[in-house]
C-alpha cells in the first residue's frame, strides 16, 4: 500500500472541506502513516472468499405511507442558522469571480 | 436529608416517590445541590438545567397529586449525554462547531425519558462527536474520575458515568460506537449497557458511525439499568434501522437473576498478558463466583477479534466522515468567514478548521483516505470483510455458550493525558467493546471490584447474541448480587468524598 504525503493530505482536506494549516497537514501526514499501518493488517484475513458486511442486522427497505406527518415549522427549522431571512438559509456566493 | 437522597439507586427514588416519601422536587433539587458542590473538580456536565428541572419536577408532581398514573421510574431526575438533540437544551456534542446550538426537537430516546416522567438535569460532557475513549477530545475540557480526579473517566461517555458515579444523578442516557458506554462504566465502577443494534431509536442521536450507534443507559446498579432500558428501547418508525419486533422485560431479567445452567464463554483472545494483572484477576474471581453458583464456564476462540480494531478504524472514520459533511454553516453552529469573504466552500472549510477540534479532522481525513478512488477495496472493502468475520467468531462462539464474558478494557483508569498525543494507543482502549458493534450484539459493564495494584475500579462485560439482551441483564443481576454480599454494599462506598476533595482543592486554588 502506498505512503502517505502531505500533497495527498492537503487534496484530503480540500475534500472534506476543512481549511488546515500547513502545520497540521504536516502532523497529520505522519500520523496517517502510522494508523494506516496498523489497519492495512485487515488485508491479512479479508480474502476474496469472504463476503463483506455492511450492516450488523440484516434489513429490508422501510416504507411508510405518503401522508403528510409531523414536520419542523419554517421558524423551527431556521432558528439554528447563522443566517437567514425568515423564510430560506442565507449562504455566501455559490460562485467564486474566476468561476 | 439530601445526602441520603443521592445515594439511592434510580429504582429506589422512584419507589419513595411514587409512595408519597418523597417528592420528585425534593429529589430534583438534591442532585441539583449535588452538581452545584461536585461538578466543579468533576465537570461532567456541559449544561445544567437548575430551576427549569425544579419545574418540570413539580408539573410531574403535580400530575401525580392529581392522580396521573407514572411507571416506575416517574419523578426521577436523568443525565443525558450531550450526542443526544435536547429541545430547549443546548446540544454540542462536545464539539465548538454546535456551541450554542439549540435543536428545535427531541431525540427519541430523550422524548420517552420525558414521557415517562424522568426529569432531565441536563447534559453530560463527552469526546467531540463521541470520538475518544477519555473526554480529553471535548472541546470544553476533560471530564474527572470521582475515583481520582487525575484520572480519565473513560470515554466517549464519561460524563455521563461520572455523573452517576459521583452521585450528580441516579441514572444518565449513553451512546456506545466502539464502547463509549461500557469503557466509561469500567473505568468508574458503574454500570453501561450497548443494546442490540437497532434496539433502541438513534433518531436524534447525533451520528458518528451510523452502522456502529448505539444509545443506552447509565447507572450505578444492573435493574436500573433495566428499567430505563425498557423505558427507551422499542421500535421507532423515525428509525429506518429500528428493530420492530417487541422485546421481553429487562427489568424482569434482572429480577430472575438465575445463572444454574448458565454456559458463560471465555473469550481466550481477550484473557491475555495484554490486560492489568488487577483486571484479569477480578474477571476470574467473579467468573469463579458464578461457576459457584451453577454456571458453566467455557474457553472459547474468536480467531478474527484481533482484527477488531483495525476494521473498526477504517469503518468508523469513513462513516463519520460522511456524516459530519453536515457540518457545514448553513443550517445550524458555527459560520466563519475567511478575511475578506469567500465563496460558500470557503467559508465551509473555515468554519470546519475553526469549529472541529484535532481528533475530529485526524478521522474525518483518515475516512476520506478509506473512502478515495483506488483505496476503497483495500481498506474499507476489507474492513467490511474482516465484519462479517468477527460475526461469524460471534455466531460460532453462540453455538456452545449461551454468553461470552470479557474484562471490558485492558487497564483501569489512566492519568489524564497520558495518552492525548499517540491516537494508537488511545484506540486500543477499545479492544474488547468494539468487536460488539462490529457484529450489532449487546454489552453490558458491570463493577467486578478494585484492582488491587492501583485501588481503581474494574469492570466485567458479557456479550449476548442479537436481540438477546435480557441474558445480559439476568446474568449482570446474579454476579451484581453475588458480589454485593461479598463486598457487604457497593463498591461505590469505597470511592472518595468528592465534597471534601472540593474544600481541598478551592482551598489550593485549583478551582
Amino acid at each position: 500500500m502506498s505512503e502517505i504525503n502531505a500533497e495527498q493530505v492537503a487534496h484530503l482536506a480540500n475534500l472534506a472541506r476543512i481549511a488546515l494549516t500547513d502545520e497540521e497537514i504536516e502532523h497529520l501526514t505522519k500520523e496517517l502513516a502510522q494508523i494506516m499501518h496498523a489497519v492495512e493488517q485487515v488485508s491479512e484475513v479479508a480474502t476474496p472468499d469472504v463476503p463483506p458486511t455492511n450492516h450488523p442486522i440484516p434489513l429490508k427497505n422501510v416504507f411508510r405511507d405518503d401522508v403528510v406527518g409531523h414536520t419542523l415549522t419554517v421558524d423551527e427549522a431556521l432558528s439554528g442558522a447563522p443566517e437567514s431571512d425568515g423564510s430560506r438559509f442565507v449562504v455566501s456566493a455559490i460562485l467564486g469571480e474566476e468561476q | 436529608m439530601s445526602e441520603h437522597l443521592i445515594r439511592l439507586t434510580a429504582a429506589e427514588l422512584g419507589a419513595r416517590i411514587a409512595a408519597g416519601d418523597v417528592s420528585s422536587v425534593e429529589a430534583t433539587r438534591a442532585h441539583l445541590d449535588r452538581i452545584a458542590a461536585v461538578d466543579g473538580a468533576v465537570h461532567a456536565f456541559l449544561h445544567v438545567e437548575g430551576e427549569r428541572a425544579i419545574e418540570t419536577a413539580a408539573d410531574l408532581d403535580r400530575r401525580r397529586a392529581a392522580g396521573e398514573a407514572f411507571g416506575p421510574l416517574a419523578g426521577v431526575p436523568i443525565a443525558i449525554k450531550d450526542v443526544l438533540v435536547t429541545k430547549g437544551m443546548p446540544s454540542t456534542s462536545g464539539s465548538r462547531i454546535l456551541e450554542g446550538w439549540i435543536p428545535p426537537y427531541d431525540a427519541t430516546p430523550v422524548q420517552r425519558v420525558r414521557d415517562a416522567g424522568l426529569v432531565p438535569l441536563g447534559k453530560t460532557n463527552m469526546d467531540e462527536f463521541a470520538m475518544g475513549s477519555s473526554t480529553e477530545h471535548s472541546a470544553y475540557g476533560p471530564t474527572h474520575n470521582p475515583w481520582d480526579l487525575e484520572r480519565i473517566p473513560g470515554g466517549s461517555g464519561g460524563g455521563s458515568a461520572a455523573s452517576v458515579a459521583a452521585f450528580e444523578a441516579p441514572i444518565a442516557l449513553g451512546s456506545d460506537t466502539g464502547g463509549s458506554i461500557r469503557q466509561p462504566a469500567h473505568v468508574t465502577g458503574t454500570v453501561g449497557v450497548k443494546p442490540t443494534y437497532g434496539g433502541v431509536s438513534r433518531y436524534g442521536s447525533i451520528a458518528l458511525a451510523s452502522s456502529l450507534d448505539q444509545v443506552g443507559p447509565v447507572s450505578r446498579t444492573v435493574l436500573d439499568s433495566a428499567l430505563l432500558h425498557d423505558i427507551i428501547g422499542g421500535y421507532d418508525p423515525l428509525d429506518s434501522t429500528s428493530i420492530p419486533e417487541p422485546w421481553p422485560s429487562m427489568a424482569e431479567a434482572v429480577r430472575r437473576a438465575d445463572v444454574s445452567g448458565l454456559r458463560i464463554g471465555v473469550v481466550k483472545e481477550l484473557d491475555s498478558d495484554g490486560f492489568q494483572a488487577g483486571v484479569r484477576s477480578r474477571f476470574h474471581e467473579a467468573l469463579a463466583l458464578l461457576e459457584r453458583n451453577g454456571a458453566e464456564i467455557v474457553e472459547v476462540s474468536a480467531p478474527h477479534f484481533e482484527y477488531a480494531v483495525a476494521a473498526y478504524y477504517l469503518i468508523m472514520p469513513a462513516e463519520a466522515s460522511s456524516n459530519l459533511a453536515k457540518f457545514d454553516s448553513v443550517r445550524f453552529g458555527l459560520r466563519v468567514t475567511p478575511d475578506g469573504g469567500g465563496t460558500v466552500e470557503q467559508v465551509m472549510a473555515a468554519t470546519r478548521e475553526a469549529g472541529f477540534g484535532p481528533e475530529v479532522k485526524r478521522r474525518i481525513i483518515l475516512g476520506t483516505y478509506a473512502l478515495s478512488a483506488g483505496y476503497y477495496d483495500a481498506y474499507y472493502g476489507s474492513a467490511q470483510k474482516v465484519r462479517t468475520l468477527v460475526q461469524r467468531d460471534f455466531d460460532a462462539a453462540f453455538t456452545t455458550v449461551d454468553v461470552l464474558a470479557t474484562p471490558t478494557a485492558p487497564t483501569t483508569a489512566f492519568k489524564l493525558g497520558e495518552k492525548l498525543d499517540d491516537p494508537l494507543a488511545m484506540y486500543l482502549n477499545d479492544v474488547a467493546t468494539i468487536p460488539a458493534n462490529l457484529a450489532g450484539v449487546p454489552g453490558i459493564s458491570l463493577p467486578a471490584g478494585l484492582a488491587p495494584e492501583d485501588g481503581l475500579p474494574v469492570g466485567i462485560q458479557f456479550l449476548a447474541p442479537a436481540r438477546e439482551d435480557a441474558r445480559l441483564y439476568n446474568v449482570g443481576g446474579a454476579l451484581e448480587q453475588l458480589l454485593l454480599a461479598e463486598w457487604g454494599g457497593p463498591l461505590l462506598d469505597r470511592a472518595p468524598d468528592l465534597s471534601r476533595h472540593e474544600l481541598f482543592a478551592t482551598e489550593e486554588g485549583a478551582l
